[in-house]
């Protein structure tokens, strides 16, 4: 599988692969801490790219803006990616290719075939379900029959984004097209769901480098989302917490507030319903991230919140946890309603007060004796 | 030489203005219960964990108890001590002990959490806990109401016998009076036993609280300080409730009986003050009872006793009901009182908790208390409960 | 009857009740041996006050957040234990110290709660846990009374209230997890084992370090000893610990009710004397009454 991908990028692959073995190991390394898997599993990594052992990988384009296959792209760098992309053989990938057409198709097909069940499928974009799926297709197959297609016969399938994992933008009420995400269509298969918009790319790249070193795929929540990456909110790990713990809110944007990068919740932020490791692991290269530049989480990777919440309504907290305050040893505790002393003296008082009177009755009565 | 009269019902109507007064009370009363029911009972008392235990418990049940002992103390002077001439105020003893006691009963049903499980108390005895006071105390008490209406079911048979219709149940009744007037024995001395035990185990059950009760009250005689209290207050109510339904009622007072029954008051309350003097003395808080906050509190209690007592012994010969009702009175109060200190007063858990009933919480006991008015209005009106002497 | 008589019988009911007998034990605490004992050693100067262990209480069973007052509702903000917060961080401060202190049950090795619970709702089970069952309580709310530390708080607000205390997350024993307090803390202020192995460790450390702690461990002897221990920098009454001597809290209560009514002598004496008394004086009555009635 030499003729591509290596070089998809533009890139000659010999300038990438100029650098010695420890630079390669070192740099190998440096991926797969990113992505949270240990020095040795770098080390399996390298020594199985050396052998030139690489997993075939088919990329399935459907209701999508490429969104996620340009995040994927920016993530260098430029040795970094190509790197890590020359790790994995990319036999199919309708942006990447310098081919189009038939030639694109028999790539696809005989991928699939000498790499029945051991291929990665990637999915990006969502699936239109409606009228028989007919608002996508490629090569004149719906997109619901080529991820059929495809999907079952894959290793592994992974839907990078939201709009592959439940159907994102263009699942957005009215849902005209009854757009779906993968797993919807492939049920029965395991599906590693990484959504966002865009997802994240490191995310990407630490399960699809765990695949194609050691054929396994990282523990995954109900949903199919990996856990090392979407097993926290984003209010769990966001560096604003102890805005949220005190009390300190933004409440207009370019308020006071706003501007000493207090937490966004009354903005709208989704972050306590959101899971993803967005304030963990940044974008662009840059650190960047929405609530870093003071906008709040749109939870874009929540299906229910994305696009379907107002990005300014608030969310409700589950699982509150303490504010950063103390509660004092000595707590004060119910008070003396005043009214309450009030009731008890009047009744008090009238019942003693009515035996005494009956009593100095009963003496006068007797007294007149 | 004095007569026994044989007690009969007053007659007369039940509704007066009074009585409905009381039953406007008890309807109130009743609506907040089932809104205690509805809502729990954080929302109708001021109940809270530092004060687990309110004027439901202090003064409904541990205060209501011991002025409800009047059967009890009647008991001991009559058929232990065997002083005839005080029968005819058995009668309305039991009475008022019994209702007492029912709505002390009726009060736990509406303070405790979980009231559907009271049934396994006297009936899972294989898990009973015998270090516990508590389940002395409720299963002592259980067992002493139904001993108290067995008491009063005489009264009862004989106003079925005479007034009731239906031949069947006029020999049933009658059947049931022979039995009991058998069993007596076996009842009476439950009635002296019972009491004895539990009202001395409801001084006990404050012990457990140990560091969280002033020194001034946790004390070990705490059982035995409770037991003469009690019989001594059970002769107070019984004074105090003859004068009251003389009063109520334009009867006629049984003056010397009376003088003579508060007099039996005078040695309970020496042994008392003794007790309870001595007991600080040989625990070393003698000093406290001047120093600590509670003190005025110790100090009332004390003037509340020794004005009974001088009351008492000031008396004239020809003692007027006013003055008994008074001697009776704050004999009532003073053991009331020390009461609600041992329970509520000088019980204090620390880390900034307080009480003081809510609203809710102080009408439903109104409403208890106006519910044993009631029932006893109603019952002295048609069963023979009150007699009387003829000199 | 006379007095002497009835004098003379309450007497020997007395004596009678002062001698020792056997007593049934129906559903008493059954007391954990010692090596069984576990609990929690939590260090004062460890904790930082990060309330991990009060989130992770509350996720781990499954309770609800706590208002009290912040503004919104976004906070779970207990003031103290109660019926829905088993555990809670609260800040003792003054001029020159300050001090954290976590709040949870201490699991007393001879607990009041047990002792005065009716129908032994409260009992020590695996590992000397005090732990409650609901089928046999009535919601009389003596343990509240009992306890020493104000532990065990009622669900005011619910219809079938519960009591609600630390157990020490014994419902995760049965998946290998323990307490969730101890699982999160980040600098290990609390942790879970033997009692045995944490007294060690905590003279250990006092040893280690003598002028650092105050120079007793609260838990080891204090009301008969509690399976949760704590070493503390600052005096243990400014931690709202109070001191109340090594006697077993129940102790008093127990002597004195057990003093009285072993093996059920004494009221069985008494109802004895008191039934022959009432007899005697209605035969008496009777017989007044036929010789008044015989010309």
């Amino acid at each position: 599988m030499e003729a591509w991908p290596s070089g998809t990028l533009g890139l000659s692959p010999r300038r990438e692969t100029e650098i010695d073995r420890r630079d390669f190991v070192k740099l190998v390394t440096i991926a797969a801490a990113s992505v949270g898997l240990s020095g040795s599993v770098a080390a399996k990594m390298a020594e199985a790219a050396a052998k030139g052992v690489k997993p075939s990988v088919i990329w399935l384009h459907f209701q999508e803006c490429t969104g996620c296959t340009e995040s994927l792209l920016r993530t260098s760098h430029p040795a970094l990616s190509s790197l890590i992309l020359d790790l994995v053989s990319l036999d199919y990938h309708e942006t990447l290719f310098a081919g189009a057409g038939k030639q694109a198709e028999e790539a696809l097909h005989a991928s699939m075939k000498a790499n029945e069940g051991k291929y990665i499928c990637v999915v990006e974009g969502a699936i239109p379900t409606k009228d028989k799926g007919i608002y996508c297709k490629v090569g004149g197959r719906t997109a619901v029959d080529i991820l059929e297609d495809v999907g079952n016969k894959a290793g592994a399938v992974i839907a990078i984004g939201s709009c592959a994992s439940w159907g994102g933008i263009p699942s957005a009420a009215p849902n005209p097209t009854g757009a779906v995400g993968a797993p919807e269509i492939l049920k029965g298969k395991t599906v590693v769901s990484l959504p966002g918009c865009p997802s994240n790319p490191y995310n990407f790249l630490g399960v699809a480098l765990q695949f194609a070193t050691l054929g396994t795929l990282p523990a995954l929540d109900d949903k199919g989302r990996p856990m090392f990456a979407y097993g926290r909110t984003i209010h769990e790990d966001c560096p604003r917490r102890p805005h949220f713990d005190a009390g300190r809110f933004a409440q207009q944007f370019g308020d006071d507030g706003h501007r000493n990068g207090y937490c966004l919740y009354k903005l709208g932020c989704k972050g306590p319903s959101t899971h993803a490791n967005c304030s963990l692991q940044r974008f662009g290269e840059v650190d960047a991230w929405p609530i870093g530049i003071g906008h709040p989480c749109v939870g874009c990777t929540e299906q229910g919140i994305g696009f379907s919440m107002p990005i300014h309504a608030t969310v409700p907290i589950e699982h509150a946890t303490p504010p950063d305050t103390y509660p004092p040893i000595k707590a004060e505790h119910g008070g003396v309603s005043p009214v309450a002393t009030g009731v008890a003296g009047v009744v008090g008082g009238a019942l003693l007060g009515a035996a005494f009177l009956a009593s100095k009755k009963l003496t006068q009565e007797a007294e007149k004796e | 030489m004095t007569e026994h009269v044989a007690p009969a019902p007053l007659g007369g109507r039940l509704l007066t203005k009074p009585t409905a007064g009381l039953l406007g009370i008890l309807g109130l009363a009743f609506l907040l219960i089932v809104w205690r029911f509805a809502t729990g009972l954080g929302n109708t008392t001021a109940l809270n964990d530092g004060y687990p235990w309110g004027i439901w418990i202090a003064f409904d049940v541990v205060t209501g108890t011991a002025l409800a002992t009047g059967g009890y103390a009647m008991g001991i002077l009559v058929y232990i001590l065997n002083k005839g001439k005080y029968h005819p105020l058995v009668r309305p003893a039991v009475l008022t002990s019994a209702l007492g006691y029912t709505m002390a009963g009726a009060s736990l049903v509406v303070d405790t959490g979980r009231p559907w499980n009271f049934w396994k108390v006297p009936l899972f005895w294989g898990q009973w806990n015998v270090d516990s006071v508590l389940l002395e105390v409720a299963v002592c008490i259980m067992t002493y109401v139904a001993v108290l209406w067995i008491e009063l079911m005489p009264a009862i048979c004989e106003k079925v016998e005479k007034d009731v219709s239906l031949p069947w149940l006029r020999s049933l009744a009658a059947k049931v009076g022979k039995f009991l007037d058998k069993a007596l024995v076996f009842i009476l001395a439950f009635g002296v036993l019972l009491p004895t035990m539990h009202q001395s185990s409801l001084g006990s059950l404050m012990l457990v609280a140990g560091h969280k009760l002033d020194a001034i009250w946790l004390t070990p005689f705490l059982p035995l300080l409770f037991l003469i209290s009690c019989i001594a207050m059970g002769y107070a109510i019984v004074v105090f409730e003859s004068c009251l339904s003389a009063s109520v009622f334009g009867r006629k007072g049984e003056e010397p009986m009376l003088r003579q029954l508060s007099r039996a008051m005078v040695p309970l309350v020496v042994i008392y003050l003794a007790l309870r003097f001595g007991d600080l003395a040989v625990r070393g808080q003698l000093g406290r009872i001047f120093t600590t906050k509670l003190a005025p509190f110790f100090w009332l209690e004390i003037a509340l006793f020794v004005a009974a007592l001088v009351l008492i012994l000031k008396a004239p010969p020809k003692v007027d009901l006013g003055r008994l009702m008074r001697m009776g009175l704050f004999l009532m109060l003073a053991g009331a009182l020390y009461r609600f200190d041992t329970f509520l007063v000088a019980f204090n858990p620390g880390n900034g908790w307080s009480y003081f009933p809510a609203v809710p919480e102080l009408l439903i006991t109104l409403g208890f208390v106006a519910a044993e008015f009631l029932i006893y209005l109603a019952a002295v009106k048609r069963f023979p409960i009150l007699g009387g002497s003829r000199a | 009857m006379d007095r002497r008589t009835l004098l003379k019988g309450l007497a020997t009911a007395g004596a009678v009740a002062a001698l020792p007998a056997g007593s049934r034990a129906e559903a008493r605490v059954v007391h954990t041996p010692p090596e069984e004992m576990k609990g929690l050693l939590y260090d004062t100067t460890r904790c930082i006050g990060c309330k991990a262990c009060v989130a992770a209480c509350k996720r781990a069973n499954e309770l609800p957040a706590e208002d009290n007052g912040m503004p919104g509702g976004l906070h779970d903000a207990p003031l103290d234990l109660s019926g829905t917060t088993k555990t809670v961080i609260k800040l003792y401060k003054d001029k020159d110290e300050s001090s954290f202190y976590k709040a949870q049950c201490l699991q007393c090795i001879d607990p009041a709660c047990a002792s005065a619970c009716m129908l032994g709702a409260f009992q020590k089970r695996e590992y000397g846990i005090v732990s409650w069952d609901g089928s046999k309580c009535v919601g009389c709310r003596y343990c509240q009374v009992a306890c020493p530390f104000n532990i065990p708080k009622t669900e005011w607000h619910a219809l079938n209230p519960k009591i609600v205390k630390c157990e020490l997350c014994r419902h995760r024993f049965a998946e290998g997890k323990g307490p969730a307090c101890a699982e999160v803390c980040p600098r290990g202020a609390v942790v879970f084992g033997k009692r045995d192995d944490l007294l060690q460790e905590a003279k250990a450390r006092m040893a280690a370090e003598p002028t650092k702690y105050v120079p007793k461990i609260y838990g080891e002897t204090d009301g008969g000893g509690t399976q949760c221990l704590v070493l503390s920098h600052v005096d243990f009454a400014k931690l709202g610990l109070p001191d109340i001597g090594d006697k077993p809290a129940p102790d008093l209560a127990r002597t004195v009710q057990h003093g009285v009514y072993k093996g059920f002598i004494a009221p069985v004496a008494l109802y004895a004397v008191l039934g022959s008394v009432i007899w005697r004086n209605r035969r008496k009555e009777e017989v007044a009454e036929t010789q008044e009635e015989r010309p």
